[in-house]
C-alpha cells in the first residue's frame, strides 16, 4: 500500500513537472512553426508559382528582379536598355495573347501544338518577354531562353512599398506599408489613450473616493471584457459614420477610425497599470511634499507621477503591445487600403488586419501563404521585444525601490 | 495664475475625464442594447439563419460558441492548474520558475491573430485535423493558458504558509496536501480564473478564423471533426460581408448582444465570486 502511494506521488509529481513546461513548449512550437512557414518566402522565386518568363535567346538579359518584372508587365518599363545592355522597346507577352493569333484549331486538340506555336512567336521577335506555364513551355526551340528569377529577398519584402500578393506575373510583397500603417495607428491610438488615460489614473488614484472608485473599477474591468468584434461593429455603425459625417470625408474608413478604437481599448491596461504604479507612492513622500507647503496638484505632477514615471512607460509600452496586435476592430473600421500613409484621414493597413483579410484566401504553402506568415513572424518579434521592455522597466523600477 | 485656480482646473479635468470613460462604456452598452433588445426572441435564440443570413436566428452559432467553450476549457483548465502548482508547490525559486513565468507571460502577450496563424499550420495542416472544432479548441485553449497559469498561481499564492506546514507536520505526504489542503482552499479563486477564461473564449474571433469557423452552417455539429459557426464569427460576417448588410444589421445588433451579455455576465459572476470568497477566507 505504502509502495503503491510512493509510485502514485512520483508519477504526480512527473505529470505536474511536464505540465509546467507547456507554456514553454507552446512558445519554441510558434516559433518553430511560424517562422518555418514564413522563412520559406525566401526560398520562392519571384513569379507564379508553375510559371516562368521567356526571352529571345539573343537577348542578353541575365536577370530581372521582382519589381521589374512587374513594371514591364504594367507598361511602365519599356525598353530594355533600363534593365539590361540591350536596346529595343519590350514586348510583354502574355499566354492569352497567342489564341487571338493564331485560329483555334491549329493548337491540336490537347494543346500539345502550342509550346511550338508559342516558341515560334518568340522566335520572331527579339525584344518579347513572354509570361508562359511551365508545362507550355517552348522547350526545344532554340531561339527561346528560359530567363532565370531572383528569389525574392529581404529588402524587398522590409523596403517595398507595393503590397500586391495575388499580382501576375509578378506578386509584390512589400511589407513596408503595413508595418508603417501598425505602427503608425497604434501610435496615434496611444497619443489619444495617454493623456486620457493619465487622467483617469489620477483621478482614481488620488482624487476619487471609495465609493467613486468602487464604482470606476468595475466599469474599466467591463470595458477591458468586451470582444473586439463587438469593439469593431461599434466603430463600424458609430464610429465610422460620425467621424465621415464631422469632418466632411468621402469615406468614413480611416486611420483615425482606427486609432480613435484601439485608443479606447488600450485604456483599461493603460489605467490599471498607472493607477497601481501611483497607489504604490510611499505615504511619507506625499505627506512630506504636502507638509512642504505645496498642493495636492503640486504634489501630483512633481512628486507622485515622477515616482510612478517607470510604471507609466511599462502601462504605454503594454498599451502599444495591445494596440499593435488587435486584429478584428482594426480590420473593420480601417478600410484595408494596402498603401503607405500620407495622412491620418485615409484607409489605411496593419499587419494583424492583412493576415485575417487574406489567410483564407492564400493556397496553404504557396508565396502568399508563406508571406503571411512571415508578417505574423515579424508581429511576433514586435510583442516579444514589447513584453521584454515592459518586464525590463519594471525590473528597473523594482531596483529603484530598494 | 495662482496655484489654488490651476489645481481646480487640473483636478475638473480629471473628474471629467473619468465621468467620460464611465460615459463611453455606457455609450457603448447602450448602444448595442438599444438596438439589439428588439431583436432577441425566443425564435431569434433557437433558430437558425435563413435568407442569407437576413433573417432567422443564430442557434447554430451559440451552439459553435459554446462547444469551442467546453473545448478549449477541457483541454486548458487541467493543464494550466497543473502548471501553477508545479510553479508555486514543487519548483521553489530556481531559474526554471523564472523561466517559466516569462515564458507564460510572453505566450500571453502574443496577439490573437498569431495564435490563428499557429493553430493552422500546426493543428490544421500539420497535424490534420482540418477546420475543425477540435483544431479551435486547442487554438483557444492555448490562448487562455496564461491566463489560467495565472489566476490559480495568484490563488495559490493567497493561502498562508502554515497551512502547508501544518499539514506536512502531521504526517501528510506533499500531494495529500496539495489535494486536500490547499486545493480546496484555493478552488472559488481557481473557479474565477475560469469563469474568466470562458468570458474571453467566448468573444475571440481572430484564433477560430482559419482554425474552425464557417460562414454559414445551418446544422449542428455531430462530431469534434466538424466546423462549426460561432457567435464572435457570425458578427463579425453578417457586419462586413453579409449578402445585404443593410437588411441584416438587426441580426448583427441581435448577435452583438447576445455576445456582449455572455462575456459580461462571465466578468461579473467572477468579480462577485472573487469578492464573496474573498471576504470569507479573510474573516476565518
Amino acid at each position: 500500500m505504502k509502495q503503491f502511494r510512493q509510485i502514485a506521488e512520483r508519477m504526480a509529481k512527473v505529470m505536474l513537472t511536464l505540465s509546467g513546461g507547456v507554456t514553454s513548449l507552446a512558445i519554441l512550437l510558434i516559433i518553430i512553426f511560424l517562422f518555418k512557414e514564413g522563412l520559406g518566402l525566401f526560398n520562392s522565386a519571384a513569379v507564379e508559382n508553375g510559371y516562368a518568363l521567356c526571352i529571345h535567346s539573343s537577348n542578353p538579359t541575365q536577370q530581372l528582379s521582382p519589381w521589374q518584372i512587374k513594371r514591364i508587365f504594367d507598361w511602365e518599363i519599356t525598353d530594355w536598355s533600363e534593365v539590361s545592355e540591350k536596346k529595343g522597346e519590350i514586348t510583354p507577352f502574355r499566354l492569352d495573347e497567342i489564341f487571338a493569333m493564331y485560329p483555334e484549331d491549329e493548337f491540336g486538340e490537347d494543346y500539345e501544338l502550342l509550346p511550338q506555336k508559342l516558341g515560334e512567336t518568340i522566335a520572331q521577335n527579339p525584344n518579347i518577354i513572354a509570361f508562359l506555364p511551365e508545362q507550355y513551355l517552348p522547350n526545344g526551340n532554340q531561339s527561346v531562353k528560359v530567363l532565370p528569377v531572383e528569389n525574392i529577398n529581404i529588402a524587398d519584402f522590409f523596403g517595398g512599398k507595393e503590397w500586391l500578393p495575388t499580382a501576375t506575373p509578378s506578386p509584390q510583397f512589400g511589407a513596408l506599408p503595413l508595418i508603417m500603417g501598425t505602427l503608425w495607428v497604434s501610435f496615434f491610438a496611444i497619443l489619444i489613450a495617454l493623456p486620457f488615460g493619465l487622467g483617469v489614473a489620477i483621478y482614481m488614484s488620488e482624487l476619487a473616493g471609495t465609493r467613486t472608485r468602487k464604482f470606476l473599477k468595475p466599469t474599466i474591468e467591463l470595458l477591458a471584457g468586451i470582444p473586439s468584434v463587438v469593439y469593431g461593429f461599434f466603430g463600424l455603425v458609430v464610429l465610422v459614420p460620425l467621424i465621415q459625417r464631422t469632418l466632411n470625408l468621402p469615406v468614413g474608413e480611416t486611420a483615425f477610425a482606427g486609432s480613435l478604437i484601439l485608443a479606447i481599448m488600450a485604456l483599461p491596461t493603460i489605467i490599471t497599470i498607472a493607477e497601481d504604479a501611483m497607489r504604490s507612492t510611499p505615504r511619507a513622500m506625499r505627506e512630506a511634499s504636502l507638509a512642504l507647503g505645496a498642493t495636492p496638484w503640486q504634489t501630483i505632477y512633481k512628486v507622485i507621477v515622477p515616482h510612478a514615471s517607470s510604471g507609466i512607460m511599462a502601462a504605454v509600452v503594454l498599451g502599444i503591445g495591445r494596440a499593435i496586435g488587435e486584429t478584428m476592430a482594426v480590420l473593420m473600421v480601417t478600410g484595408n487600403a494596402a498603401v503607405m500613409l500620407t495622412s491620418l484621414f485615409q484607409s489605411v493597413r496593419t499587419i494583424p488586419a492583412t493576415i485575417a483579410a487574406e489567410l483564407g484566401e492564400a493556397p496553404a504553402g504557396g508565396a502568399h501563404y508563406q508571406s503571411l506568415f512571415l508578417l505574423g513572424c515579424i508581429l511576433f518579434v514586435i510583442t516579444m521585444i514589447i513584453s521584454a521592455s515592459a518586464e525590463f522597466i519594471a525590473k528597473k523600477d523594482h531596483n529603484k525601490g530598494i | 495664475m495662482n496655484k489654488k485656480t490651476k489645481q481646480k482646473i487640473a483636478f475638473s479635468i480629471f473628474r471629467l475625464l473619468g465621468l467620460l470613460i464611465i460615459g463611453i462604456l455606457f455609450w457603448i452598452l447602450g448602444f448595442i442594447i438599444y438596438n439589439g433588445i428588439g431583436v432577441i426572441s425566443w425564435e431569434f435564440l433557437t433558430a437558425a439563419p435563413t435568407e442569407g443570413m437576413t433573417s432567422g436566428g443564430i442557434f447554430p452559432a451559440i451552439v459553435g460558441t459554446l462547444c469551442l467553450v467546453a473545448g478549449s476549457v477541457i483541454f486548458a483548465f487541467p493543464v494550466g492548474v497543473m502548471s501553477a502548482i508545479y510553479m508555486n508547490e514543487y519548483a521553489g525559486n530556481g531559474w526554471i520558475v523564472r523561466f517559466i513565468r516569462i515564458m507564460t507571460n510572453n505566450l500571453g502577450s502574443i496577439p490573437s491573430i498569431v495564435f490563428g496563424l499557429f493553430g493552422m499550420a500546426l493543428f490544421v495542416n500539420t497535424l490534420g485535423f482540418g477546420d475543425s472544432i477540435l483544431a479551435g479548441s486547442c487554438t483557444l485553449g492555448l490562448l487562455v493558458l496564461p491566463l489560467i497559469i495565472r489566476t490559480t498561481e495568484e490563488a495559490l499564492k493567497a493561502i498562508p504558509n502554515s497551512y502547508r506546514t501544518g499539514s506536512l507536520a502531521l504526517g501528510a505526504s506533499k500531494i495529500q496536501t496539495i489535494r486536500k489542503v490547499v486545493l480546496p482552499m484555493a478552488f472559488p479563486n481557481i473557479i474565477t480564473g475560469l469563469i474568466l477564461s470562458i468570458g474571453r473564449v467566448s468573444g475571440e474571433t481572430a484564433p477560430i478564423l482559419f482554425t474552425v469557423a464557417a460562414y454559414f452552417l445551418p446544422k449542428l455539429p455531430t462530431s469534434i471533426f466538424d466546423q462549426v459557426m460561432a457567435l464572435p464569427y457570425h458578427l463579425y460576417v453578417i457586419a462586413t460581408s453579409g449578402t445585404d448588410i443593410e437588411a441584416s444589421r438587426p441580426i448583427a445588433y441581435g448577435t452583438a448582444l447576445v455576445l456582449i451579455t455572455i462575456v459580461l455576465l462571465m466578468n461579473l459572476l467572477a468579480t462577485t465570486l472573487r469578492r464573496y470568497f474573498g471576504r470569507k477566507v479573510k474573516t476565518n
